[in-house]
Parts: structure tokens; C-alpha cells; sequence
């Protein structure tokens, strides 16, 4: 009885998600039918900047099904039927739209995007974080009104008793557009005489925002080398396998809603909508059933989800929509889509005195909850883990006829590790030092305490060398540059190539405080609570949403050891506001840091006043009790026990309490963490560049990770082998291609390059352990990590193969295609021309490079070091 | 409307469809079968693979009149008398998922793989899934899933439901 259970916490426990999952009876929002329900499909804009002129639903509502046609017009007054009743506006709480967007200088005078007819004087957006006060924020209906912004803009709803239905009738719905001028190129946006996304806010520009630290000028002036260098960021899209999709069921009792959403933030998705859509918010409940993955794209609130609201409230019944794939590529939030200018100054022996960031970040058409913010997200990161005098950021958000940007996993910092990654290896270049060396001049002292950073933030633990130090023993570098030079030498078509990223990242979002700060709506606490039921099982509520990232198994992990129960004896609730009514969701590698210590540390309260029980049951004194294993002794008498199940028991029954003690062992806790994580870690992407077709094979890829202590690794390792693939990715593969017009030209799965398992390398990962003084565990997360680490390291690598032909940058995806034009401007050879650049998948490419010239074979990899920079 | 009748997971059902009604959706809107999933509807992800007669398909790109007469097996009519195919176990045990919306359509595919090359090379898995998109796992552990039902079976290929 009194044997203690073995400790969870750094074990591989299986993931107990699992049965569901593999069995096919998981519950996906698209599995959800309810009596009466209706089916919404949207009409969507084939115009990236148009003015409806008119628009006919007289013949799509005749059709076999076609319960009713709405178009934006037709729902105008629909939204906010009840704002006197929303507290979110009436308390000024977390995402108070109206009010914040109103109160900068960014309230819409009717303009162009009302049709000319109803004088509306409220900006209807999504924007939850108003990074600078004269943010321009433009009116964002669900249905346009007047005009549309980019393509995949919503035009009109068909509601129809099944989905084929409601489909068909999209085709009957007539509308007239006069297309108007559009902008794509964010360079172009913000030059003089641009075509204006929005006339009425005046400019594309919709903020700039700055940081600086030290004496920037000082630093650059007395510099004995500057580098300076560009990079894009080009666009990606998210591609969670499972779409969105909604159920909006009116609940005819209490006279509000129940919302089910593929979503991973229903906490912050109430409140939302509850202000757009005036739905007091005690009277809206929000359920993310099991969730098939997100990485950011389902960090928002959408137009959609307002939609079937709206409808529901307006007809009475459930409305269901799910998106199509080809609605996710037009109409979830892409990710990236940027331009970076980014230039150090160092001293002579490579160390680094400042540095200036400049970027512009595309926004999109529209501000979505978090789109302004995310370059801020990277804007404390451009240093990484270099500590220097002066730094200089400043940031310009650009409005584009093109689906809104948002964050996508990494949010911001990979952006940011990407270019200061880069230009370490320019620095390593110009100074002639190696690559490691130069990173390794440039690093923290390791540090266990939180230490000021060039971007003035506090980092909270580190040791970079360390990572470092094992992953270039991992790697056997040595080694593989003795391999290098031997394939140099004796010419080998294939050139190996040795790429570095030394990251750090900032997760764990985060202290309240701060965010406010940074204009972000919405607290960074987390919630917990931990209840013993009667029969001395446990359930713990959190307000964490789990979307393949395993918190039931963890989360049960943390509590199982505080409380000393088997990890089975622990269920975990989560994804529904009805259940756990307060939370700030699951994004930016917060779970853990954030959730999973108010885990620990609600579980430690439950101990606490089980401790008061145990001694009044044990008739002994508070003091005298210990607590190990799972069961409560008298210090000095170890037969004179009691366990955590059967005090649990005692509390409930509640006959025999300590005098004035409340009943049952239930304790909430809501942590609110004093600093940001900043994991870190060392990548070393080894790669084979074919110099004859351009084609680039990741041959391994060796990864030191630290994320501070581990709770679970399997669940760890799985997080980094998906996080570097969406890195591998960007690196190599995948790009959002829109041609002039403002068309997605890469709008399907067939067109955009998601890597299948041939073109993803296996991956070697260790880990070092470097607590973070954050939090109570000493964890720091880890979603992101690897989508941060691996770009930089496949892009160095690839630039690394090509160093002896003067090839100093390939710009992203690293398309076969690309790398080989790289090689023929590098010999001063005409590579031709090709109207897109979609030669991603190996096979194809290869095949298409090779036959276009026929002398690319005769390259000599030997030939110009130095010199010959394009 | 046409009269259709097939085989799934070892229950015979009769329907009336329209003809241009997938495979995919009449199994998961007609028969309510909720773990075959749709992720693009054009034959690009492979979360809806099942088999048709023993063959894995993606459900999305077959007619339901296509499959009359036919027999259907999807990730729920794998399992023998509630217990797990070895495919589901090693998915489980080698953390070959995470969110899982990839996984019923990955489990079809691999065991149809094994079924076909039984002792195929790390590359032939890779290759043989390349119909499969996971946005999850980076594959690492889907590989390895499938390599740990090869040694359980010491190279003898797993019955295909
Ligand atoms: S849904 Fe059939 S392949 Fe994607
Ligand atoms: S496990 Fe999420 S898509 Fe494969």
C-alpha cells in the first residue's frame, strides 16, 4: 500500500491521445452532425482588388436545397445585434475591439467598403494586438461589402441542406466586379503612386515600429568591417492536414451558442467574438474538439466562425461549414512574407558591435487577430545568441492585395534566427574565421540567471557553448571538412556542404505585463486545476489546447508525480470553455513553460492542504508530515500513514475536516510567469549539392537541442523532427506564389511543395539541460524549436557546398532550379529563363535542369574562389 | 439516384447515391464512418486511404457507385476482435503520430506497403508513403513504425485487414 510509484516526469510514457487517434474514432469537428443542421459554403472573390458592382442571389436561392443566400449587405446588421450586453466591450477586458480600434487614429470613415449605402461608423476587425497607437487598421467584414481585398475575399454565403447542395448553388450566384489596381510586391506597396490597398486609410503602410539600443551610430562608424545583407522570407502556408471547419448550434435555453472549431485557441476565440458578434460572453461557449494540428493557422478568429454565428442566430439552427483545401491555401492566414535588410558592424577579429534590422513585413489585405505583432515576435530575437553594444530594429507593416499573414510556427523568430544565422556566416566570410569559431567568439558567457540582451530584453538561461561543443563533435566535423576538401579537390560533381545554426528563441509568452506593453490584447497567464474525486482519481483542467502536442500525457505526467498517483489515475480536460473556462490557449511554445507548470503548481497546492487533512487524520502536527510517494508519514514513525487517495476520500465525505476547512481537494492556480523561456540549441545540417542539376540531398542533419529539463522525450523528439520538416521546408520546398494579378499560383497541394517522407532526412538529436530560472520546473519549451533552428542551417549548408564558386546566398526554397542558375551566373553562363520557378520536387527537377543545358555537366567545382560574387 | 451496395469493414450496407458522390464522403456522411478523413478531396494527402478488395486507395478519388459490389476496409475494420493490428501498435509505439488526422490514412498505406514489398528498405518506405502527407511528424517515427511491424513479423508480410 504504501510502495511508491515510480516518478513520470523524463520518462517516454506512451502518448495517451493515441487510442482514439489510431483506432479512427477520434472526434474531428467535421465528425460532429446535429439534428437540423444546415450547410454553409462561400463564394469567394477570383479578384485580388475589385469593386462589386452588383451582385444576384435570386437564381442560387431556387435551387434543389438552397435554404438561403446572404451577401455582405444582406448580414450588415447582423453582427452586433447586442454590444450593450458584451462585457468585452463594456470592461475594456482582454480584446476589446471596439474600443481599442477606435481609439487610435484608425476609425473608418464609411469610404469604399461599405457599398455606399449603410453609414457605419465602427472599424469591424479581427486585430487583437495594436502594436503602435496610429496602427492603420482597415474594416474587415466576414462578407465584403462594396469591395474585395484580395483573392479568396468572401462575397456570399449559401446555406443548403447538405454540402454538394450548397456547393452546387455557388455557381447560380451572379456578381460583377470592375477589377481596380492591385499590389503584390511589398517594396512597390510602400513606394510613392502605389495602388492602395485600402483608399480610405491613405497609405500601405499600416505602422512602423522601432527598438534601439546603444549607440548604433558609434558602432558602425568606428567598425573595422560591416557586412551587410539581404534576405526575403517568402510566403508560406500553413497546411494543418485537417482544415478548418465550424458547428455553430444555438442553444435555445439559455439563449446562446455553443461554437465547435478546429481551432487552438477557443479561449481566445470567445472573446472574439463575443465582441464582434455581440453575444454576451457568459452566453457563448467555444469547444475545440481533437484538432488536427495547427501551427498558427488556427490562432485566430476568423471570418467564418462570425459567419456561422451569425447565421445560426439569424435562422435558428446549426450551421456546419468545413473548409475546403483549396478555401485553406485562399483564406487561412499564411505565415512569413518578408523582406529583411539587415547589416553588422564588427571589430577585426570578428566580434560584433552592433547591428541595424530593417524590415518590411507583408500584412496581407486585412489585420487578422495577431498579424501586426508577429515581426515583433522576432524583432527581440534578430541578436540571437550574441551579445553586442548596439542594435537597431525597425519594422514596417505593408498592407498587399494578398490573404492576411499570422503567425505560423515560429511566429516571427525564425525570421529573425534566419538572419542573424546568415550573416554569421557572411561575418565568418569576410573575417575568414570558420563558421564556428566566429559564433563561438560572439556568444554568452553561460549564464544561469536572467541576463540583458542587445534588444533589451532579459535572456533566462544559456549555455551556447556546450551545444556547440557536442554537436560539432556529434557531426564529426572535422571529419566532414576533411571530406569537403577531398571532394573539392578532386572535383566531385557532388559537394558536400556543412551548415550551421546556432538559435535561441523566446517562448514561454508570457508575463502579462509585457504583452501589454507591446499592445498585445489579451493576458499571458495560464490556468490549472487539480481535483481529487472521491475516489482518489484525479482530473486536471487546463486551459491549454493540445492539438497533437500530447499535453493530456504530459500534463498527466506532471501531476501524477506531484501528487505521487499513477500516470493512469490522471485524466486531462481540456478545449472547451464550458469545462475550463479560463485559459490563453496553446501557441508560441507556451504550453509547457506556461500551462504545465500552473499544473504543477495547483497539484502542489492540492499537497498543501492534503498535508493538513493527513495530519489531522494521523492526530499529528502539520510540521511533522512528510510527503514522498504518494503517501503522508509522520517524520520518525513511517507506519503512521496516510495516502494522497484515501485523504483525497476523507475530503470529500468531509466528517472528519480540520476545524473550518472547506471540503474536497480542488485547487486552481494561475501561473503568470515573471520572464520569457528562451530555449536554444546547435544544428549542423549536412548536405550533397549535385553541381550538375542542382538538386540538394540533405544527407544528415545533427541537432543539440536544449529545452531545459525534459517531461516527456518521446513526446520532445517528435516535436523537433516536425519542427525541423516545416524548416526543411521553407528551406528547400515550399513558397506561396502569386503572379501580378494578385493570384495564388501555388493553390493546391499539387502546386505547393509539402515535403512527402522521401524528401525529409532522419534526424540525430541530443540534448543538453540548462534549466530556466522562468519557472518552477525549469522548463522552456519546444514546439518551435526546430522550425527556428533548421532554415539557416540547410540554406548555410547549400551556400557552404558553393563557396568555391564565389555563390555567397541562394534565397529560398533552395529549388533545384535555383541552386543550378546560382552555379551558371557564378561561370558567367546564361541560364535561360523560366516563367515560375515551381521545381521543387526532386525528381521532376532534376530531370527538367539537366536537360536544359547540356554543358552544365562540365562545370568545375574547382573554379573561382572569392571574386565572382553575383 | 443509384442503388449501391458494398462491404465495409465486414458489414454489408445498402444505399441509394447520387453518382457523382465520392467513396470518401459516402462513408463518413451515409455510414458515419469518422475515422476516414478528408484532407484535400483531390487525391493529394492521402488521409482518406482505405482498401478497396485489399488494395489501398484514396477513398477521394473513387466513386461510391465505383466501389458497388466491392469490399471496403478502413482503419476501424483492421482491428481483430477489439484488438489492435500490429500497424496501430507500432503507430503507437514508436510516436508515429501526434495530432493524428494523417494516421488512419497512414496506417492503410503502410500495412498496403508491407503487404506488397514485405521486407522493403527504409527507401521503399519512404518512397511507398510518398502519397501520404503528414505536417507532424517529419516521418522519422512513421519510417520507424513501419520498420518495427518488418521485425515483429521477421519479414512476413501483415495480413491486410
Ligand atoms: S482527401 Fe483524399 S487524398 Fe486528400
Ligand atoms: S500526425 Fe498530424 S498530420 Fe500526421
Amino acid at each position: 500500500m504504501t510502495e511508491a510509484p515510480e516518478k513520470f516526469v523524463g520518462g517516454g510514457v506512451p502518448r495517451k491521445e493515441d487510442p482514439a487517434l489510431v483506432t479512427g474514432r477520434a472526434n474531428w469537428t467535421d465528425n460532429i452532425k446535429l439534428p437540423g443542421m444546415l450547410h454553409a459554403t462561400l463564394l469567394r472573390s477570383p479578384y485580388a482588388h475589385a469593386r462589386i458592382t452588383s451582385i444576384d442571389t435570386s437564381v442560387a436561392k431556387e435551387q434543389p436545397g438552397v435554404v438561403a443566400v446572404f451577401t455582405g449587405d444582406d448580414l450588415a446588421e447582423e453582427y452586433d445585434k447586442n454590444p450593450q450586453a458584451n462585457p468585452a466591450a463594456v470592461t475594456g477586458y482582454d480584446l476589446s475591439l471596439e474600443e481599442r480600434s477606435n481609439g487610435g487614429a484608425s476609425v473608418t470613415e464609411t469610404g469604399d467598403n461599405t457599398g455606399g449605402e449603410t453609414v457605419d461608423e465602427k472599424t469591424r476587425t479581427f486585430v487583437a494586438w495594436i502594436v503602435t497607437e496610429d496602427l492603420k487598421v482597415p474594416n474587415h467584414w466576414p462578407i465584403a461589402r462594396g469591395e474585395v481585398n484580395f483573392a479568396g475575399d468572401i462575397v456570399a454565403v449559401v446555406v443548403a441542406t447538405d454540402r454538394y447542395k450548397a456547393q452546387d448553388a455557388l455557381e447560380f450566384i451572379d456578381v460583377e466586379y470592375e477589377p481596380m489596381d492591385v499590389v503584390t510586391d511589398l517594396e512597390e506597396a510602400v513606394a510613392s503612386g502605389s495602388p492602395l490597398v485600402h483608399e480610405n486609410l491613405g497609405s500601405n503602410e499600416a505602422y512602423t515600429w522601432n527598438l534601439d539600443t546603444g549607440d548604433i551610430e558609434d558602432a558602425f562608424s568606428n567598425a573595422a568591417l560591416t557586412v551587410k545583407e539581404r534576405y526575403i522570407q517568402q510566403r508560406l502556408i500553413p497546411n494543418a492536414i485537417e482544415t478548418r471547419g465550424i458547428v455553430a448550434n444555438p442553444d435555445p435555453i439559455n439563449g446562446g451558442y455553443t461554437l465547435y472549431s478546429s481551432t487552438q485557441v477557443p479561449h481566445i476565440l470567445k472573446a472574439v467574438l463575443s465582441a464582434y458578434c455581440g453575444i454576451p460572453e457568459q452566453r457563448l461557449r467555444i469547444v475545440a474538439p481533437d484538432v488536427g494540428g495547427g501551427f498558427g493557422s488556427k490562432l485566430n478568429a476568423y471570418s467564418e466562425e462570425v459567419i456561422g454565428l451569425v447565421l445560426a442566430r439569424k435562422l435558428g439552427v446549426p450551421i456546419k461549414w468545413i473548409e475546403d483545401r483549396s478555401e485553406n491555401y485562399l483564406a487561412t492566414i499564411h505565415g512569413r512574407g518578408q523582406v529583411q535588410d539587415i547589416e553588422v558592424a564588427a571589430d577585426s577579429e570578428g566580434r560584433i558591435q552592433g547591428m541595424r534590422v530593417k524590415l518590411l513585413a507583408d500584412m496581407g489585405a486585412y489585420l487578422q487577430v495577431n498579424t501586426p505583432g508577429i515581426p515583433l515576435l522576432g524583432a527581440f530575437m534578430y541578436p540571437g545568441v550574441y551579445t553586442f553594444p548596439a542594435y537597431s530594429f525597425e519594422c514596417t507593416g505593408v498592407f498587399t492585395n494578398k490573404t492576411p499573414t499570422d503567425a505560423y510556427r515560429g511566429a516571427g523568430r525564425p525570421e529573425a534566427a534566419f538572419a542573424i544565422e546568415r550573416i554569421m556566416d557572411a561575418l565568418a566570410r569576410e573575417t575568414g574565421l570558420d563558421p564556428a569559431e566566429v559564433r563561438r567568439r560572439n556568444f554568452y558567457e553561460p549564464f544561469d540567471e536572467p541576463t540583458t540582451t542587445p534588444a533589451g530584453i532579459q535572456y533566462d538561461s544559456g549555455n551556447y557553448q556546450m551545444t556547440l561543443d557536442r554537436v560539432l563533435e556529434l557531426a564529426d566535423y572535422e571529419g566532414l571538412r576533411a571530406e569537403q576538401q577531398r571532394r573539392r579537390e578532386s572535383g566531385d560533381p557532388v559537394q558536400l556542404g556543412i551548415g550551421f545554426s546556432t538559435y535561441t528563441e523566446i517562448c514561454g509568452l508570457a508575463p502579462s505585463q509585457v504583452l501589454a506593453a507591446l499592445g498585445a490584447g489579451g493576458a499571458g497567464w495560464e490556468m490549472a486545476k487539480v481535483q481529487m474525486l472521491a475516489s482518489g482519481k484525479v482530473e486536471v483542467i487546463t486551459g491549454t489546447t493540445p492539438h497533437g502536442q500530447g499535453h493530456v500525457t504530459s500534463w498527466s505526467q506532471i501531476a501524477a508525480d506531484a501528487l505521487g498517483v499513477d500516470v493512469d489515475d490522471v485524466e486531462v480536460l481540456h478545449g472547451d470553455t464550458a469545462i475550463a473556462p479560463y485559459g490563453r490557449d496553446t501557441y508560441g511554445s507556451r504550453s509547457l513553460p506556461v500551462g504545465g507548470v500552473a499544473v504543477h503548481l495547483a497539484a502542489q497546492k492540492v499537497v498543501d492542504k492534503a498535508k493538513k487533512i493527513a495530519a489531522h487524520m494521523l492526530e499529528a502536527a502539520e510540521g511533522d508530515i512528510e510527503f514522498e510517494g504518494g503517501t503522508f508519514s509522520v517524520v520518525g514513525s513511517p507506519d503512521q500513514n496516510v495516502t494522497m487517495q484515501r485523504v483525497a476520500g476523507a475530503a470529500y465525505l468531509a466528517d472528519n475536516l480540520p476545524e473550518g476547512m472547506e471540503p474536497v481537494l480542488s485547487e486552481e492556480y494561475f501561473f503568470d510567469p515573471p520572464n520569457f523561456t528562451f530555449p536554444f540549441g546547435a544544428h549542423i545540417c549536412v548536405t550533397e549539392v549535385d553541381t550538375e542539376t542542382g538538386f540538394v540531398k540533405i544527407r544528415d542533419y545533427f541537432g543539440v537541442d536544449d529545452c531545459g529539463p525534459v517531461i516527456n522525450p518521446t513526446i520532445v523528439d517528435g516535436q523537433l523532427h516536425g519542427g525541423i520538416a516545416q524548416g526543411v521546408a521553407q528551406a528547400l520546398y515550399e513558397e506561396a506564389v502569386y503572379d501580378e494579378d494578385g493570384n495564388l499560383t501555388t493553390g493546391s497541394m499539387v502546386d505547393y511543395l509539402i515535403p512527402g517522407a522521401p524528401e525529409l532526412p532522419n534526424y540525430t538529436l541530443e540534448r543538453t539541460v540548462t534549466p530556466s530560472p522562468s519557472n518552477a520546473l525549469g522548463v522552456k519549451g519546444v514546439g518551435e524549436a526546430g522550425t527556428i533552428g533548421a532554415p539557416p542551417a540547410v540554406i548555410n549548408s547549400i551556400v557552404d557546398a558553393l563557396s568555391p564558386y564565389g555563390i555567397t546566398h541562394i534565397d529560398m526554397p533552395a529549388s533545384p532550379w535555383k541552386v543550378w542558375q546560382a552555379i551558371q551566373d557564378s561561370q558567367g553562363r546564361d541560364p535561360g529563363t523560366r516563367d515560375a520557378d515551381r521545381s521543387g520536387r526532386p525528381s521532376q527537377a532534376t530531370d527538367s535542369a539537366t536537360s536544359m543545358d547540356p554543358e552544365a555537366g562540365s562545370t568545375n567545382p574547382d573554379a573561382p574562389t572569392g571574386g565572382d560574387r553575383t | 439516384m443509384r442503388r449501391i451496395q458494398m462491404t465495409v469493414d465486414g458489414r454489408a450496407h445498402v444505399a441509394e447515391v447520387e453518382p457523382r458522390l465520392l467513396l470518401l464522403h459516402h462513408l463518413r456522411e451515409n455510414l458515419g464512418i469518422g475515422g476516414v478523413h478528408a484532407g484535400c478531396n483531390t487525391t493529394s494527402c492521402g488521409a482518406c486511404t482505405v482498401h478497396l478488395d485489399g488494395e489501398s486507395v484514396k477513398s477521394c478519388t473513387v466513386l461510391a457507385v465505383q466501389a458497388d459490389g466491392h469490399e471496403v476496409t478502413t482503419v476501424r475494420g483492421i482491428m481483430d476482435n477489439g484488438l489492435w493490428h500490429p500497424m496501430q501498435q507500432a503507430f503507437h509505439e514508436a510516436h508515429g503520430l501526434q495530432c493524428g488526422y494523417c494516421t488512419p490514412g497512414m496506417i492503410m498505406a503502410s500495412i498496403s506497403l508491407l503487404k506488397e514489398k514485405p521486407n522493403a528498405t527504409e527507401q521503399e518506405i519512404r518512397e511507398g508513403l510518398e502519397g501520404n502527407l503528414c505536417r507532424c511528424t517529419g516521418y522519422e517515427n512513421i519510417v520507424k513504425a513501419v520498420q518495427l511491424v518488418q521485425q515483429h513479423s521477421n519479414g512476413q508480410a501483415q495480413p491486410a485487414s
